[in-house]
This record gives structure tokens, sequence and C-alpha cells, in this order.
């Protein structure tokens, strides 16, 4: 395998998943890179992550999660699913459509929307949209519960073009008024209330009595539509796939501009743009086709490093390279430490911001989460135990030449491309640390720190911060 | 109508999160309609400790009723703002953000910040304790600092050998150094990298410099206030404080829950402004004390349930004291949605009064608008 090779696929593995040890690409070598994106393309292909170990280690998870242990959950299924792409795209699907405990307070809604996510994020365009249309937790922070054939409410019709579908500037006022009329109807099944009894999942119902069926104009198409016709235009337009398109780019490619500018700042890469409009149109909203052609293409090889990673890819990506939480979890290694953790990078899973959900590229750092982040990644290498790193010492052999220390705890990491910058002050560093033995249990023992350090530096580089 | 102070006036904010129980921290002991709906929650006559002939504080609250019979305190009754959002998370937004009625990210204490400090030459113009950075003080580009642990903050805090710790940090920051012709985003890192540096460089002089014959209680909110006091006294320039004592959310057990939460808070925030005045670095400072909604009037035979107006407490050296704003009527037809206070001041108006008469700012800009102020500053 050649080190283009690997960097490739260690790119791949980085966007499409969680990130990759050297071990892992290592175990892979003999798999082209176009079969590696089949591989994430058909999880079917791969066994579920097994959760009875995190519940059997992890005795806080109780039968009704609450959203952090949820969220925190989800954090270690990144880490540990050999179907990543399923987790990156309920990923993808929660940064598009940002739902919030902070509105409903009910978990068990929330919980089952991101478990919709998971299983129908890769299928077609339309089945998401009408997953998302009759998702209990999206009816309820949307309001479409009081969306009623005499009395109509704007918010689920208004956010569906604005910021699910077609982006402002394709639709006008009156559409937004029709698209509304035609969920009227479309509520949840009311839940048990939280006292005395607990939270217990809701349901879609749809009330015939509540729906106005008189005649619709929506984007000059006439007739007595329902939601589903309406998710069905929706998906014929081609703003729609230009949005979609630009929403797998910003957070597989590279980042854009934030969302809210999109109507006036161009995409970056309009070609790309273009081309991913056509392979959806042509697929008829199948999400596969899209995804292949992206992660095959040249735009996509030479994105390396152009996203800021977000924080559940930042603490996901680092734990898979320290080993710990790894399917039997370790003693002390509580999923709520996960869910925390993003928390306090900006990113506090199932709860963003606003309903715009994050904004992200480098609005991910500030002082205050560049700290956490450069903090969270340093100290997995404090404890020089952990699976990942004696993995690394192992890979080290009896001996590092101190002249060697940068490049070959770089290809650890799998941080192939650091500047000239960086990589001086590194090499200042295994100048004064000099050669390392290796070579037995004793010289082990004493030296084992100064890779530590090493690869403790790497995570805190700016490099380490983008994916 | 504002003190004058030889120093540059500092503010400190201490969030009550999950919504404070207004009516059993100043209790209105003598009006039949409180004990009818408190019929599990009521504070009995004989055990609170009378402000006035009609309202008492909490038994827990002694220390908080020493700084106020100094004069020290004034509450704003009834604070809140119109058609309360009973969920916490809206309700904290609306506190943070100045926006009732959309969702903003941009917090008031942010834009305050971005007025003490235009260029952001002090990155600890602001400091936050806690876990994570609240709402109201976040700005895009504007920089503050948000404290976990004062005693270990900074950049690489989990590695123990001070030596290494030093190095590493070294290294980092010839890593983080200029970073020209590499992209906005990178030199954005480099700047941000290099901020946190000098920022934990000068926090961490305040707790070598501190020494203190107060001895605080062992609790969440004794620890942040100390915080507080050891960087204020310090004096690197920090203009606003942010800290939080969480747990008000009582639903249920209210009984034994309030009173601890009370005792903690009372006692922190007395023994930060013993503190203040051991060190004579009392005159220029003031603190807010809020919540982001009162609870419901009836107790629900276990606790309370959310509900809209509440209190808030402006405490400090420079303040006059006394009661301000209208304690909220009991009177069932005066109930907001029916079972709730209503509110008798908006909290903007109380954001206002803090901008304009102590930190000296136009609070339009900032909490959106105008509202009615109070005057609870000692005039000089």
């Amino acid at each position: 395998m050649t080190v283009k090779d690997l960097e490739l696929k260690a790119h791949l593995l980085r966007r499409a998943g969680f990130g990759a040890s050297l071990t892992h690409l290592e175990s892979i070598s003999e798999r082209s890179y176009e079969d590696i994106v089949e591989d994430l393309l058909h999880p079917e292909r791969f066994d579920l992550v097994d959760e009875d170990y995190l519940k059997r280690y992890t005795p806080e998870l109780s039968y009704h999660d609450s959203h952090p242990l949820y969220a925190g959950k989800w954090i270690w299924k990144m880490i540990n699913s050999e179907r990543p792409l399923e987790e990156k795209m309920a990923l993808f699907w929660h940064h598009v459509f940002a739902t919030g405990y902070s509105k409903s307070e009910h978990p068990p809604t929330l919980i089952a929307q991101i478990e919709t996510f998971r299983l129908n994020g890769l299928s077609n365009l339309k089945t998401v949209f009408l997953d998302l249309a009759k998702d209990p937790a999206m009816n309820y922070w949307l309001d479409n519960c009081e969306n009623h054939a005499d009395q109509p409410n704007e918010n689920w019709g208004r956010e569906l073009l604005e910021l699910f579908s077609m982006g402002v500037g394709n639709y006008s006022e009156d559409d937004i008024k029709q698209a509304s009329r035609a969920f009227t109807g479309w509520t949840f099944e009311q839940p048990l209330p939280l006292y005395p009894s607990g939270q217990y999942e809701s349901s879609f119902v749809y009330d015939p009595d509540d729906h106005d069926d008189s005649e619709k104009v929506f984007l000059g198409r006439r007739g007595h539509f329902n939601g589903e016709d309406i998710i069905d235009i929706i998906c014929e337009e081609k703003a729609t796939a230009l949005f979609i398109s630009r929403h797998l780019y910003n957070f597989f490619v590279e980042d854009e501009p934030q969302i809210p500018a999109w109507n006036i700042e161009p995409p970056k890469n309009p070609d790309a743009i273009d081309a991913m409009i056509s392979v959806l149109m042509e697929n008829n909203g199948e999400l596969k086709p899209l995804l292949r052609f992206m992660f095959n293409s040249d735009f996509f090889k030479e994105a390396m490093y152009k996203k800021v990673k977000n924080p559940s890819e930042l603490i996901a990506g680092t734990l898979k390279l320290s080993g710990t939480y790894s399917v039997i979890p370790r003693s002390g290694e509580t999923v709520g430490a996960l869910y925390a953790a993003a928390s306090v990078m900006g990113q506090a899973l199932m709860n963003p911001p606003t309903v715009e959900g994050w904004h992200t590229g480098h609005e991910w750092i500030d002082g205050g989460t560049l700290n956490e982040r450069v903090n969270f990644a340093v100290n997995q290498f404090n404890d020089l135990e952990t699976p990942g790193f004696t993995e690394m010492l192992n890979k080290l052999g009896d001996s590092v030449q101190g002249s060697e220390l940068v490049d070959r705890c770089l290809d650890l990491v799998g941080q192939f491309d650091i500047g000239a910058e960086t990589r001086e002050a590194l090499g200042r560093y295994a100048d004064a640390v000099g050669d390392i033995d290796l070579s037995n249990e004793q010289a082990r023992s004493e030296n084992a720190i100064k890779v530590a350090r090493m690869i403790q530096l790497i995570v805190s580089t700016r490099e380490y911060q983008f994916a | 109508m504002t003190t004058v102070n030889k120093k540059d006036p500092v503010f400190v904010v201490v969030q009550l999160s999950g919504g404070c129980d207004f009516m059993n921290t100043l209790v209105p002991y003598t009006n039949s309609i409180y004990y009818d709906n408190r019929t599990f929650l009521g504070i009995p006559q004989d055990q609170v400790l009378p402000l006035n002939d009609t309202l008492g504080w909490h038994p827990e609250m002694a220390p908080f009723k020493e700084l106020y019979d100094k004069g020290m305190v004034s509450v704003v009754q009834g604070i809140g703002y119109p058609d309360s959002n009973r969920s916490h998370f809206r309700g904290m937004d609306i506190w943070h953000t100045c926006e009732p009625d959309e969702v903003s990210t941009v917090g008031w204490l942010g834009r305050t910040i971005q007025e003490l400090d235009p260029q952001g030459e002090n990155p600890l113009t602001g400091v936050s304790f806690g876990v994570g950075l609240p709402r109201a003080m976040s700005k895009a580009g504007v920089p503050v600092t948000s404290v976990s642990n004062l005693d270990e903050y900074g950049l690489m805090s989990g590695i123990s050998a001070r030596d290494q710790r030093d190095q590493a940090l070294q290294i980092f920051k010839d890593m983080y150094g200029q970073a020209i012709g590499t992209g906005p985003v990178m030199e954005y890192l480099s700047r941000t990298g290099r901020d946190v540096l000098s920022g934990a460089d000068m926090i961490k002089v305040a707790p070598q410099q501190y020494e203190s014959t107060v001895e605080y209680a062992d609790s969440p909110i004794a620890k942040s206030l100390r915080d507080v006091a050891r960087v204020h006294t310090a004096d690197l320039g920090t203009r606003i404080f942010y800290t939080q004592q969480g747990g008000y959310d009582t639903h249920a057990n209210q009984l034994p829950t309030q009173p601890g939460l009370f005792r903690d808070l009372s006692r922190a925030v007395n023994d930060f402004f013993a503190d203040l005045a051991e060190h004579d670095a009392d005159d220029n400072v003031v603190m807010l004390i809020f919540t982001e909604f009162g609870r419901r009037i009836a107790d629900n035979g276990s606790g309370t349930d959310h509900g809209s107006g509440g209190g808030a407490y402006i405490v400090g050296k420079p303040i006059a004291g006394g009661l301000y704003s209208e304690y909220p009527s009991l009177e069932r037809e005066r109930w907001a949605k029916g079972e709730d206070l209503e509110h008798t001041i908006d909290f903007r108006g109380i954001y206002g009064t803090i901008l304009e008469q102590w930190l000296g700012l136009d609070a339009s800009p900032i909490v959106n608008g105008s509202y009615e102020q109070i005057n609870p500053f000692k005039s000089n």
C-alpha cells in the first residue's frame, strides 16, 4: 500500500466515518478505495455493534435512556460500529433536521427520530422527508400538532421549504401557506404525562377530520394535495436537489459558508454541485448513487483537510486512536462523559442551539472549545496502558531514531499532512528527546512516555482540528 | 445616579438554573391564599425570617437576610416577561439573548463584553466559571474565557508533571505561531490558540496571589464564587463574571431539596462579599442573581411545576437595598395563565438598569429595546 493510497483511504474513513487506526487501515490494505466505498454504502455486509456489552458494563443505561445517555451511546457507536456511514448519515440528517430537547423535553421521541435517521438515512430522499413529516419529535418541534384545518400553523410548512428541502428564494409565501394546509391533520398520539408514569414514545396520527382537503396550488401545481403530494412535488424540484447536494458537500467534502448565507453566496465548487444535482435527479432521489459518485470523485479526493472536524468527529476519531471506549468498555468509561465532552465543545447532540442546527466549519472553534478539544485529545494519551497506545508502541518496534520520531508518530495518528512550522516545532521536541529505546520491558516502561508526549503534541496541532 | 468608582465597575451574574420558587424564597407569610395553595409546601409563619409585616425569607436564607439587613440587597419582585415560556431551555435562552420571539445565539453579555473591550484585547474581560460557555456570554468574534477548574485551567492541564507541561505549552505556542498565507481558517485557529494561551497565562496568577481568612463552604456555588473572588482580587481586568447554581427544578421533593440549595447559595454569597471586603475589593462589584422563571402558585403535593413571574436580587456594597417593583398579586383573577404569578417588571429593564446605571453603557442595543428601569444603587 503506497502512502498516497493509505492517505486517501484514511481521508475517506475520516469523512464517511469517524477515522481509523493505522492497524485498521492495514487490515483493509487488500481492498481498493472503490471497494471500501462499496462497503460503506452497504452496511448490511457488517454485523451490528453489540450493544449488550455496553449495557452490561454501563449500568447507567436503563431501558428508558435520557437523551444525554442516548447521545453518549451514539458516540460510542460512532467509535465502534463497523457500519460507520450509517452513523455518519444519522449525524448528517441530525445536522440538517436539527431537533432539540430544549422544547419538548421528551427523550423517547427524540431517540426515535435518531433511530429513524440511522435506519433510512441512506435510502431515498422522498423516504427521508416522509419519515420526517411523520416524526412526532419534529411534529412537536415545529408545531404541526397545532396546524389545524380551521386554523393553520405555518411553522413546519415554512421550515420544510426553507431549512430542510429547497432553501430561501425558491418558493413564495403563498407556497408556504399551501404546504401548511396540506399538512393539516398530521399529528401524533399524545403520550402519557411525565408525572407520575414516566415518558413513553409517541407515534404518528393522521386525523382526516382535521385535514383541509380543499384545492391547493403549490409551486405551480394544482390539486387536492395532502402532505405526501407536497413531498412528491418538492422532490421533483431542482432547488431541492441543489440544496441537499450542497448540504452533503458541506458536511462530507469541504466547509461552505454558513447555511443562512447560501442564497447569496455561491457554492465553492459549482461544477461539483452541478454534477451532484444531476446524479441525484437521474436516480430519482436515491442517496446511495449520489454518495458513491461523491466519494469516488476527484473533488472529494482533493478536499483533504478542508473541513474543521465537528466535536463528534474529534471525539470518536481520537478514541479510535487510543482504543478506549471499544466494544467492551473498560471500567470508568461512561457514555455520559462522551455526551458531556461533545457538549462542552459546542455540540450538545439532540439539543442543537436553534432549529437551524449548528454553525459549522471554523465556527466550531472559539477559545473555550479549542481548549476543550486540545485537552480532550491530549488526555486520551496520559494513560500509557490503553489498547491503542500499546499498539502504537508495538508498531514502533525496538527503537526509534530521534530524527524519525515525528514522521513515525504522524503515521500512527494518521495525520499525514502537516505544515512546515508545526513540523519544525515537533522536531524540536524530537531533538530534545533523542533516540528512543523500546527494546525491552524496562526500556519501554521508561521511554513510552516520550512517545506518548509526541502523540499528545500531534493531537493538539492546528492540523489535527481538520478532517 | 451612579456610584463613582475609583476602579472600573465589575458585574457578577449568578444563574439559578431550573426555575427557583420565588414564593418560597420570599414568603408572603400573612397571606391566606399562599397557605391555601401551598398546603404541602407552605413555610409556617413561625419559621420565616420576617423582612417586613407581610414578607419573610425562607429560614435557610439567613446569611442572605444578613446582607439585606445591611442594605446590600435590592430585591426585584415579580421579574419576568410577557407570556413566559415554561421550557427551561427556551426560557433560559430568552433571558440570555433578550429575544422572546425568535431563537438567537447572540448573548446579551457577549454584546456587553464587546462594548467594554471592542478590540478583544483582553481575553479575560469576560470569564465564566462552570462547564461550557453560557449563551449569554457568546457572540462570534468576542473572546471570553470559560473556566471549569481555576486551579487546573489551561491547555495541557492533564499533563501533571510541571516541567513537561511547560515544555508542551512552549511547543504549542510555536505550533500556533503566525500562519501567514495558510488561509483564513488556519489563521483564525492560530490566533485563537494564542488567545487561550495568554488568557491562561494571565489567569494562573490568581490562585497564586490569593489569600483570605474567609472559609467558604464546600458547595459548587461557593467554589465558583471563591474563584470569582480570586480572579477579581488579582486585578486582571475582568469586568463580567458568570456563575451558575443548578438544582432548582423542584417538581418533586421540594421540601428536602430546596433548603440545601438556599443554604449553599446564601452562605456562598455572604462569604463572597465578606471576602471582597477583606480585600477592600467590594466597592466596584455588583451581583445579579436570577432564574429563568418562578414556579406555579399551587404546589403539586410534592413540589411545584414550572411557572412565570419570579424574583431577582441585585447585591453589593454600591446597592441601596430594599424592595423593588411589586410582589405579584395572589388574587386569583390576577394569576398569569390561570395558575402562575404574573410578572410585574420586565427582566430587560433590570438588565438595562445595570448596563446604564452601573456599567455606563447604552442599554437598548444590548437588550433590544427600552424597558422600565429601577434605581437600586446608592446615590452619591
